[in-house]
């Protein structure tokens, strides 16, 4: 896909994302709106999948470890025809499959999440499974940066290193909020990259809302081989809309009928800009 | 000849995965408290050291899992059971992953070093989680032959051993089906229903027993999960009283299973023998076992004891 096409395609989520939570009247809008270009990257560009055979062994896997932001991932997964598109109307309804995580029983989801600090454990693993296969999977994930005070993440990325998971594409939704606040006010994490650096892996620090670089910095990591791969992704908390960006409050919560009208307008207008 | 659980663990793992090359293991810096040097030497390609991380182990394995292939991480039980506890719960049992997690040194093997490696809860918290199966084996034969289950059994499992050498309670070639129970001996006064290393000692507990009268059916509840109700109920309806014997915190473990059977379907008096919660006297495993009646001759006077007072 073009990258104006790509760009499209990710104000048509973000709305779609939009629409979910303000039906279901809840849900983690903040760091899906800050996430969404870098799944629409993956998705409709790097990713070699087949929505009609979930299963296929030699698939490239993404694993949500930010599991709370799945707005995004699960429209993405119905545009790209793992499930009905109207089954997003039943989000987090009752005795819905798509529940407020990734669940395995929905198509096209690699490993329930949820609780964080899994998500990268089970990614190494993939990716180490992958290569004693001697298959050229990739498998890419997705952590929050408020993620990172988890302590299996730190294991996880040790691992990583020390078994030079080139197949391994991680990257950090680093939109520098969490629930209660700023991340460097509740627990510093940077220098980031030099800690990631540390830890043996080749790294990118990107404008992660900006589909062009995000293309590019994935095609540098592509060309290296021997060590795992991290994109920091400089993000902004509720991207597109005006009144949710760098908005903490916007971590979670549900819209009034002004605000969704509101929200979509703004998407709408920066949509007709592209 | 008396044989540790683990060895025989490792021994049948070793000669599966020669023959399966889908079959992995996982490490955490415990390639020697597990005994898999051999295996980790001689199929290196099929062993992964994590290093000292369970909580990775338990989400690598289950990575490794998701393409395919039979994982078995190997770790002591106390930190296996406690320190990964949220990746057994999620990335195990609730992403159904064919993951065998196979906890060394259970119970009070570690008896001098204290409680930070005593693992006494490691039933009471993992037979809670949906779809995990829990094993406990008692011997090298049965530990074999439930490796050999895991194996060949899709699903995430949970199978704890101890440290020592045990004697031998079944002869080669027994077989087992994981949800029954296993009978050793029949009696009409009372049920012994024990698991892992006190199955051997309710046995002769139940020689003793019979010298004096007292005549007790034994059973062997290897499989924790699935739980065999009905060999549960037919011992409350045919022996009217239960004798729960573990390796393991009284709460929560064998004796809470039998109390969860027996409450609702059959009720009779249940006496629950295992560690007390509360303070573990530091010993060698063979110490605390007699300090605290988990012998033949300890076992048989608690029964002695505990008949006489509920008459």
């Amino acid at each position: 896909m073009e990258v104006e096409a790509l760009k499209k395609k990710a104000a048509e989520i973000r709305r779609q994302a939009i629409k979910m939570v303000y039906q279901a009247q809840t849900g983690h809008i903040g760091g899906t709106l800050s996430s969404i270009d870098y799944l629409t990257v993956l998705y409709y560009e790097k990713m070699h999948f087949d929505a009609k055979n979930p299963q296929w062994p030699l698939r490239d896997r993404f694993i949500l470890s930010k599991g709370h932001c799945v707005e995004g991932y699960f429209s993405i997964l119905a545009d790209c025809g793992f499930f009905p598109k109207e089954e997003l109307d039943t989000f987090c309804q009752f005795n819905t499959r798509l529940i407020g995580h990734p669940d395995r029983c929905v198509p096209g989801v690699e490993m329930n999440t949820g609780s964080l600090g899994h998500g990268l454990s089970g990614a190494c693993g993939t990716a180490l499974a992958c290569k004693l296969d001697d298959t050229n999977c990739r498998i890419y994930t997705l952590l929050g940066d408020g993620e990172l005070a988890e302590g299996s993440v730190w294991e996880a990325l040790m691992f990583a290193g020390n078994y030079h998971l080139d197949n391994l594409y991680a990257a950090i939704d680093r939109n520098h909020l969490q629930i209660s606040g700023k991340t460097e006010e509740i627990m510093t994490l940077e220098p980031l990259q030099q800690k990631c650096e540390a830890f043996g892996f080749a790294t990118e620090v990107i404008d992660g809302n900006d589909i062009s670089s995000i293309l590019a910095a994935l095609e540098r990591l592509e060309h290296i081989s021997g060590k795992p791969k991290m994109l920091l992704l400089d993000t902004v908390k509720g991207k597109g809309v005006s009144f949710m960006e760098h908005a903490v409050k916007w971590h979670h919560g549900s819209l009034t009928k002004e605000q969704y009208e509101q929200a979509m307008m703004n998407l709408a207008e920066k949509e007709s800009v592209l | 000849m008396n044989t540790p659980c683990r060895k025989a663990f490792t021994e049948k793992l070793l000669e599966l995965a020669q023959k399966d090359k889908t079959i992995m293991a996982v490490a955490t810096d415990s390639r020697g408290s597990v005994t898999l040097n051999d295996f980790a030497q001689l199929l290196p390609e099929q062993f992964v050291e994590v290093g000292i991380a369970e909580q990775n182990a338990v989400g690598i394995g289950s990575g490794i899992a998701s393409c395919g292939k039979t994982v078995f991480v190997c770790s002591p039980s106390p930190f296996l059971s406690g320190r990964s506890y949220e990746q057994v719960k999620i990335d195990a049992v609730y992403n159904q992953r064919n993951v065998k997690l196979v906890g060394v040194s259970g119970g009070v093997s570690y008896g001098t070093l204290g409680f930070s490696h005593h693992s006494l809860q490691d039933i009471s918290v993992l037979r809670t989680l949906p779809g995990l199966t829990v094993l406990v084996p008692c011997d090298a034969v049965q530990t074999k032959a439930l490796t050999c289950y895991m194996a060949e059994t899709e699903g995430p499992m949970y199978m704890r051993m101890g440290r020592n050498a045990v004697e031998q309670v079944y002869s080669e070639n027994e077989t087992f089906t994981v949800g029954k129970a296993k009978q050793l001996c029949d009696g009409t006064d009372l049920t012994l229903l024990a698991m892992g290393e006190l199955v051997w000692p309710c046995k002769e507990a139940a020689r003793l027993l019979a010298r004096e009268g007292i005549y007790a059916r034994v059973l062997d509840m290897f499989s924790i999960k699935p739980f065999d109700t009905e060999a549960v109920v037919n011992a409350a309806k045919e022996t009217r009283r239960l004798v729960t014997v573990e390796e393991h915190s009284i709460l929560g473990g064998l004796g809470g299973a039998v109390c969860e059977v027996t409450a609702q379907h059959y009720p009779v008096p249940v006496k629950v023998i295992g560690a007390p919660d509360g303070h573990i006297v530091a010993g060698e495993s063979p110490e605390v076992f007699q300090y605290y009646g988990w012998t033949p001759q300890g076992i048989a006077d608690k029964v002695k004891d505990w008949i006489s007072r509920i008459h």
